[in-house]
C-alpha cells in the first residue's frame, strides 16, 4: 500500500503564546494604572544613561521602577540602583531579546507596590526585539549620533514596532559629523508618522521634551 | 538570532497539531512569513533543521511562503503591494501616510502528513 498524504489545516500564529502573555500584561498594567515604557537600541546607544537620567527626573514626582535586560551581569541594575528607585535585572542567558514571559516572571515575585511608570530596558539589539511584544504602552527606539545616519534604513523592522524614535548623544553630534537632516529623512522614509526626539542624557538637552511626552502619553493611557 | 526560539515554537505547534489530527509522519510544515515579522527565512530554515532532530518532525521540511507588505493608501483608497520595507510609500501617488494592512504574518498554516 502506498502511503496516503493528508493535509491538516493549522493556522496558528507562531508567537501566539508571547502575544497572549503580552496582552495579559497590558491589561494588568492598565488596570493597576501603571504606564509602561520600553527602550530598544543597539548595544552602546545610551539606553542605560537615558534611563538613569529619566528615573532621577521622575523619582520625586511619581513612583517609578525599571526592569533591565542583559545576557549576563547585573552591572546595569547596580548602576541604576544608585537612583534609589526599585530596579530588577533580567538575565536572558543566551537569549538576545526580552520576551513577555520574562517580564511576567520578573514582576510576579517583586513586591514593590503600585508603580506609576515602569521602564523596561531591552537587551541591546535592534533585530530580535522587533518580534516580541512585551505589553508596553510606549516603545522608544534609540539611535545614537555615533551610529551613522543610515541606521534606520539598516534596521527598518524595529521601527515598525516603535511609538517613538530617539536620537541620543546629541552632545557628540558635531564631533561625529552627524548629519541631522539625513538621519531624520531616513527615519521618515521608514516611518513617516513616527515622532522623533533628539536629546543628550549627559547634558540634559532635549530631556524635558522626552519627560513631557511620557507624561502626556501616560495621561492618555491611564 | 532569535530564529532558533521561533523554530522551537513552530515545532511545538506543529507537533501538537499533528497529534491532534491522529498522528503519522509529518512531511511538510508550511509557514506564512511577512517582512515585518522580523524573522529571516533562511536563518529560520537553518535553525529549524537543527531543532527538528529527535522530534516527531525529524522528516518534515519547513516550507516558508514569504508574503509582501500590503498597505492602504488613503488618497487612492486602494491597497498597495509594496516592494520594500524601506519605502512605505504609495507606488501610484507617492503618498507616505499609508496604513500597513498586512506583512506581520508569522503563522503555521498547514501540515502534510503521511499515514
Amino acid at each position: 500500500m502506498t502511503p496516503q498524504t493528508r493535509l491538516v489545516e493549522v493556522r496558528t500564529r507562531v508567537l501566539k503564546q508571547n502575544d497572549v502573555v503580552a496582552r495579559a500584561l497590558r491589561e494588568r498594567f492598565q488596570e493597576s494604572g501603571s504606564f509602561v515604557v520600553s527602550l530598544v537600541s543597539s548595544p552602546g546607544a545610551g539606553k542605560t544613561l537615558l534611563l538613569e537620567a529619566t528615573l532621577r527626573a521622575f523619582r520625586d514626582r511619581c513612583r517609578v521602577a525599571a526592569l533591565v535586560g542583559d545576557l549576563e551581569t547585573d552591572n546595569d541594575a547596580r548602576r541604576l540602583a544608585r537612583t534609589g528607585v526599585p530596579i530588577r535585572q533580567i538575565n536572558t542567558g543566551t537569549v538576545c531579546h526580552l520576551e513577555a514571559e520574562m517580564v511576567r516572571q520578573a514582576l510576579s515575585d517583586w513586591s514593590i507596590g503600585p508603580i506609576d511608570i515602569l521602564f523596561l530596558e531591552n537587551v541591546g539589539n535592534l533585530v530580535c526585539p522587533a518580534t516580541y511584544d512585551l505589553g508596553e504602552q510606549l516603545r522608544a527606539v534609540v539611535f545614537s549620533v555615533t551610529e551613522g545616519e543610515d541606521k534606520p534604513l539598516k534596521y527598518p523592522t524595529i521601527l515598525h514596532t516603535a511609538d517613538l524614535a530617539i536620537i541620543s548623544k546629541i552632545d557628540l553630534a558635531a564631533a561625529a559629523e552627524f548629519d541631522r537632516s539625513a538621519a531624520r529623512a531616513n527615519l521618515r522614509a521608514v516611518r513617516h508618522d513616527l515622532p522623533i526626539l533628539e536629546l543628550s542624557a549627559k547634558t540634559g538637552a532635549g530631556m524635558e521634551a522626552w519627560l513631557t511626552l511620557i507624561e502626556k502619553r501616560r495621561a492618555m493611557c491611564v | 538570532m532569535h530564529e532558533l526560539s521561533v523554530a522551537l515554537e513552530i515545532i511545538s505547534i506543529a507537533s501538537e497539531a499533528a497529534d491532534d489530527s491522529g498522528g503519522g509522519t509529518v512531511k511538510v510544515v508550511r509557514l506564512r512569513l511577512g517582512p515585518l515579522a522580523g524573522v529571516d527565512a533562511q536563518a529560520l530554515i537553518g535553525a529549524y533543521a537543527i531543532a527538528r532532530e529527535g522530534t516527531m518532525l525529524a522528516e518534515a521540511e519547513l516550507v516558508v511562503d514569504e508574503l509582501p507588505i500590503v498597505a492602504r493608501c488613503p488618497h487612492c483608497r486602494r491597497d498597495r503591494v509594496l516592494q520594500s520595507i524601506l519605502a512605505i510609500c504609495c507606488p501610484e501617488c507617492g503618498a507616505l501616510d499609508l496604513r500597513v494592512v498586512s506583512g506581520r504574518e508569522l503563522e503555521v498554516t498547514t501540515l502534510e502528513i503521511e499515514s
